[in-house]
């Protein structure tokens, strides 16, 4: 089947696991070229993400952002979704894999059900709902949650008794009790491994009582009840009574950092911003002002902007209490009281109502023996070994990780992972990119812009869905008697195969010209009807949907006349509407196969190495003579592996990459067009000569810097240094001042981070000062070390480093901000005072020298974001496009950011950004052409006074102001919102698809005869 | 008396969240009155002040935009220029003597398929206590939608 050059690797890649790592890697590389199998345990794809209520830091519904996601995976061409599936064994090398699926029986069959309901409505067992964390019940035909894809369901025979109801009532015929399980083969190229991560089970930890009270519930519980779809349908109540809680604890760090009771030395990364989050939308949902107390031992809020995110949760009211928890004991009925060690040692209690333990993740069992049937190896925590530098690469060439079995991660972290995966995988495949992907031939199109309209209106019975309330005879009979139908008719399964290719057929027997459909919904229904459109020759936005199912006959079950006469009137509507649609034409451009990447760090390096394996040209542009970046000051990763070799490796890949071009001290000059097609001017060398590059993509990898201290008498004394400047001294000790030699050294940590000016973490100043100090325990484990700190960020595995640094004897002092400690110098001395914690008094000790945990702030990038129109926080670092799911996208598209120019981070973290930002890009060179305009907005410059509203008013600054004077909207670049047409006083601008006489014309539609 | 009044009730919901809203309250079968009638836009942002205007006008007792959560916008900001709008079409339609209330703004996400039909509900209610619209005449002349575009 494979059409690839003989020899050659295989161009399609099987991803295991479809959560938002799985789905993210899928789509990135089915749009870069490469036929994708994506294989999933579960019946749906989605992952953990999907039972989530809201996510931080923007606290954006998940559900709301994910399926959008769901529903491209699910109708890709080149996407092919295995549910139920489990990957048995993988054999042959990277290029030319065979792998053998075994599918377990759904019972249910996909390419029939019609998702109608039908069976579960006559399902007479109930179990438990997995989905819902066992709050409340479901049928043994179920569909995981309403939104599943795929959408179908599933008969879960470990409880069916086999009853054969669902059988008799599915119109669709769908229903195979006696399905079997199947093998498969699959030959793929490369393997990316998303399985995920399970939450820790508490059942175990009988202090915390998770077994025995209902009211001690699970973060991932919590997620469930505060959801609006959720087994409370998004009310907050407690198990127990169902009473409205009035006060809640959330316990942290159960199942994590603790080899009490589980396995998990490490920090599950997660948790801390998560119970934050979770506190903020309880408050939020909660009727009175609800008490939130967060138990924790160190707060971890250190990804981008979650430190204010922590600050807005104190300002709200959220209680945070360092401590230690001892014990979770009944109180009453079914109060909860908390036994907890303060920070001063004092043991204290308090009653809640209901308390939620903030889990950890941790590999399954089931996933460690897929790991070992691929052969891939496992690090001691049982997460996927991975080289520090090669973060997505696994022990197994050709097989990649993304998500949570690389390691404990949050959302964003997953999805760049995901990208990042498929960028290598991508660059492996490179030579075999689009030889086994499918593409769809439609018949040429028939012009019908000079026709009268002529409708065909198609309504549905969905089974009994829609017929078993609605009389759809009658809707079909009115539909007849309405303006410009010439054609109607009724089906059992509009959406079913064989009506989409009769309708294809009526279509064109009676020059219809214009189709509705009344059925279910066009947000996931409208793809498919326009598939038909396109089928049948006509252009696919001669279509509109009368949703008569789930806004009519669902919510008006028990008014079936009322329901009918709405269905007619939804069907008036959408006929008046049908009437006034317009062909529209995705007009294809060319893309310039090639890419700017500024910045030569090792985010920008990476990047361009792989967009160059890619098989793309990459201008590689840099403001210093050298290649580097911030990473040629760092000599060891807290892993121990030398950073000089690895640099210079890259380096030298680079120089030598015959498709990369690079360009040093040489800066941005101008930057003009739009995506897809970039003209850029750089001036480079020392003679400052310049270069035009034509570029489709442009990825921004500018950097950070460590900032030069004004705290702590930094300057006044060599003996007070940074990080990066004992790096330095350890790596190079000089002959006078050999820091081997020093007797006691004060770290403090948070310099200039996490307070007025930058209120933002800096993520990597933590493991910086445990790195260093390992270092010189290790060079002198004599020596006195001290790390002053405010909340030890050692997430996920860096925690190991941190319990490290504490068996060696390095001793951790925690000061608060309104105690801050002091540097103070006498001639040659050097002391520090400090408050310690556990002795609560202040205490003065002399230092041989104090290194100061400088924060990291974004390099001075004012020129180049106000070239590319593209956005920076407060403290000058890029904005995404998205925190959650775009994270190394800016929302102007063709753009994208990596690096420490997003947010400080380590190194590997940079490569795996960089590797991400090189997997979107690629994935939007790949396509080779653009489809531009569709339904965006367009100016007319008759009508158009130049008032600048819509300059104005545009989200993304789209319209500008033309050499006629007049306004003008680049088709390429509107995102089709229809703010600036509301807006126009002259109504000079048309929104394409929704026009105003559309609008109005169902407006009119509704309202006729009243 | 017995009140037979049945309103007529426009809802404007973006495609993102608030129809994804009111396709989950289908899917978990939540009950609502059938005086409503969706209209999907592409982001609220896409309402003007003119489509309230012409729904009121054309006999529509009540009329209500629902878009996402403020700050979930996919548009950024549609959602608060929507709010805006509809803020000012109710000091509008005050002056000519229509009860403000008649026209609304509400916030569903996507997984808030009980509060879109919660607010079915209970904007269903307010009009039908606020009772018929007064219609508003159409002048002898003046064109149905469809006569405009032909012309």
């Amino acid at each position: 089947m494979s059409n690839s050059k003989a020899g050659s690797s295989k161009g399609s890649v099987l991803v295991v696991g479809a959560g938002v790592a799985g789905m993210q890697a899928s789509l990135d590389l089915a749009n870069s070229g490469y036929y994708v199998h994506l294989a999933d345990k579960s019946p749906t794809i989605g992952g953990i993400m999907a039972q989530l209520d809201k996510t931080f830091p923007t606290n954006d519904c998940a559900m709301c952002i994910i399926s959008p996601k769901l529903v491209e995976v699910g109708r890709h061409l080149n996407i092919n979704i295995l549910c139920n599936s489990e990957v048995q064994s993988l054999e042959g090398e990277a290029g030319n894999f065979t792998a053998t699926l075994k599918t377990h029986p759904r019972y249910i069959d996909l390419a029939s059900c019609t998702a109608c309901g039908q069976c579960r409505s006559v399902c007479p067992v109930t179990a438990v709902n997995e989905f819902n964390q066992k709050l409340d019940l479901r049928e043994a035909a179920y569909m995981r949650y309403p939104q599943a894809i795929p959408g179908g369901f599933a008969i879960d025979r470990g409880i069916c008794i086999g009853c054969g109801m669902c059988e008799k009532v599915c119109l669709a015929g769908a229903v195979h009790y006696d399905d079997q399980p199947r093998m498969t083969e699959i030959e793929v190229g490369a393997v990316i491994l998303a399985p995920g991560n399970e939450v820790f089970d508490p059942s175990g930890l009988d202090t915390l009582n998770y077994a025995k009270f209902p009211n001690v519930v699970t973060s991932i519980e919590f997620e469930r009840i505060l959801s609006a779809s959720g087994p409370y349908r998004g009310s907050l109540m407690r198990p127990y009574d169902r009473q409205e809680p009035e006060k809640i604890a959330w316990i942290q760090c159960v199942g994590s950092r603790s080899t009490n009771g589980c396995a998990n030395s490490y920090c599950s990364a997660v948790c801390c911003i998560y119970a934050i989050k979770e506190a903020v939308i309880a408050k939020e949902h909660a009727h009175h002002d609800l008490d939130c107390s967060i138990f924790f031992m160190d707060m971890r809020t250190y990804g981008k902007e979650f430190e204010q995110y922590y600050n807005r949760a104190k300002e709200l009211g959220v209680k945070f209490i360092r401590s230690r928890v001892h014990t979770i004991e009944a109180e009453g009925e079914a109060d909860l009281k908390i036994r907890y060690t303060a920070e001063d040692g004092e043991l204290r209690e308090d009653v809640f109502d209901m308390a939620v333990l903030s889990t950890g993740f941790e590999v399954g069992l089931e996933t460690v023996a897929l790991a070992d049937r691929l052969g891939i190896d496992l690090n001691k925590h049982n997460y996927a070994a991975t080289d520090v530098f090669m973060p997505v690469s696994t022990s197994r060439p050709g097989v990649y990780v993304c998500g949570t079995l690389q390691g404990p991660k949050d959302i964003p972290q997953s999805v760049m992972e995901a990208s990042g995966a498929a960028a290598a995988g991508g660059a492996l495949l490179a030579e075999s990119r689009w030889t086994q992907t499918r593409t769809r031939e439609y018949p040429p199109k028939r012009d019908v812009s000079s026709e009268p309209a002529k409708i065909g209106v198609f309504v549905c019975n969905c089974g009994i869905n829609i017929g078993g309330i609605v009389d759809v005879a009658a809707v079909r009979e009115y539909a007849r008697t309405l303006p410009n139908v010439i054609h109607v008719e009724d089906n059992l399964f509009t959406c079913s195969q064989d009506t989409q290719v009769r309708m294809a057929e009526v279509i064109r027997q009676k020059g219809i010209n214009r189709m509705v459909v009344a059925a279910c919904t066009p947000l996931t229904h409208e793809p498919l009807f326009r598939e038909t459109l396109l089928e049948a020759g006509l252009n696919k936005y001669l279509f509109d949907m009368a949703n008569i199912r789930n806004q009519d006959s669902w919510v008006h079950m028990h008014e079936r006349a009322k329901a009918t006469e709405k269905a007619k009137v939804l069907v008036r509507m959408s006929v008046a509407r049908a009437a006034m649609l317009k062909q529209l034409e995705d007009r294809k451009v060319g893309i310039t196969q090639s890419a700017l990447v500024v910045g030569g760090g090792v985010a920008g390096l990476n990047a361009a190495l792989n967009l160059a394996g890619q098989g793309f040209k990459a201008f590689l542009v840099e403001k210093e003579t050298r290649l580097g970046g911030l990473a040629e000051k760092i000599s060891r990763t807290i892993e121990g592996t030398n950073v000089k070799p690895y640099i210079d490796g890259l380096v030298e890949q680079v120089r030598t990459n015959g498709s990369i071009e690079v360009l040093t001290q040489a800066s941005l000059t101008s930057f003009k067009g739009y995506k897809g097609n970039f003209t850029s001017t750089v001036e480079a060398g020392p003679d400052k000569a310049e270069h035009t590059i034509e570029h489709g993509v442009a990825i921004l990898a500018t950097g950070a810097h460590e900032h030069k201290p004004v705290e702590y008498g930094y300057g006044t004394n060599e003996r007070i240094m940074t990080q990066l400047e004992l790096d330095e001294m350890i790596e190079h000790p000089p002959a006078e001042k050999d820091p081997g030699k020093w007797k006691r050294v004060v770290m403090i940590q948070c310099v200039g981070s996490r307070n007025k000016q930058n209120p933002d973490c800096s993520r990597i100043c933590c493991q910086s000062a445990v790195k260093h100090a390992l270092q010189l325990k290790e060079t002198n484990p004599e020596m006195e070390i001290y790390i002053l700190y405010r909340d030890m960020r050692m997430y996920g595995m860096l925690e190991d480093y941190y319990m490290e640094a504490r068996r060696n004897g390095i001793v951790f002092a925690r000061f608060d901000t309104d105690k801050e400690p002091e540097v103070r110098t006498n001639g040659t001395g050097l002391a520090v005072v400090f408050s310690d914690h556990v002795l609560q008094r202040w205490v003065k000790i002399a230092a041989d020298a104090v290194v100061l945990s400088a924060a990291t702030r974004a390099n001075d990038t004012d020129a180049i974001a106000s070239q590319l129109k593209v956005p920076r926080n407060a403290n000058g670092f890029f904005i995404e496009a998205h925190a959650k799911l775009r994270p190394v996208d800016f929302a102007s598209e063709g753009i994208f950011l990596c690096g420490t120019a997003h947010s400080p981070k380590l190194i590997g973290e940079s490569v795996t950004q960089a590797l991400a930002a090189a997997s979107r890009a690629g994935s939007f060179l790949a396509g080779k052409t653009l489809s531009v305009g569709g339904a965006v907005a367009h100016v007319d410059g008759q009508r158009c006074a130049a008032c600048l509203v819509c300059v104005r008013s545009c989200p993304y600054n789209i319209p500008k102001i033309n050499e006629e004077q007049v306004s003008e909207i680049n088709e390429a670049l509107c995102q089709g919102c229809g703010t600036c047409v509301s807006e126009c006083p002259a109504k000079a601008i048309e929104l394409s698809h929704y026009e105003h006489n559309q609008i109005l014309a169902s407006i009119h539609a509704l309202l006729a005869g009243h | 008396m017995e009140c037979t009044f049945e309103p007529v009730i426009l809802c404007f919901c973006c495609q993102w969240c608030s129809y994804a809203a009111a396709d989950l309250a289908g899917s978990m079968r939540l009950q609502y009155p059938t005086n409503v009638k969706i209209l999907k836009v592409p982001c609220t942002g896409r309402v003007d002040v003119i489509s309230l205007l012409k729904a009121l006008e054309e006999g529509a007792d009540g009329v209500f935009v629902s878009g996402c959560l403020i700050g979930d916008c996919h548009y950024v900001l549609g959602n608060q220029r929507a709010t805006k709008r509809v803020a000012y079409v109710k000091k509008l339609v005050e002056t000519i003597g229509l009860n403000p209330e008649r026209v609304e703004m509400f916030y569903n996400s996507s997984a808030m398929g009980p509060q879109f039909a919660q607010c079915c509900r209970d904007f269903t209610d307010r009009i039908r206590n606020l009772g018929p619209v007064c219609k508003i005449e159409k002048t002898a002349t003046g064109p149905t939608p469809e006569q405009r575009a032909s012309a």
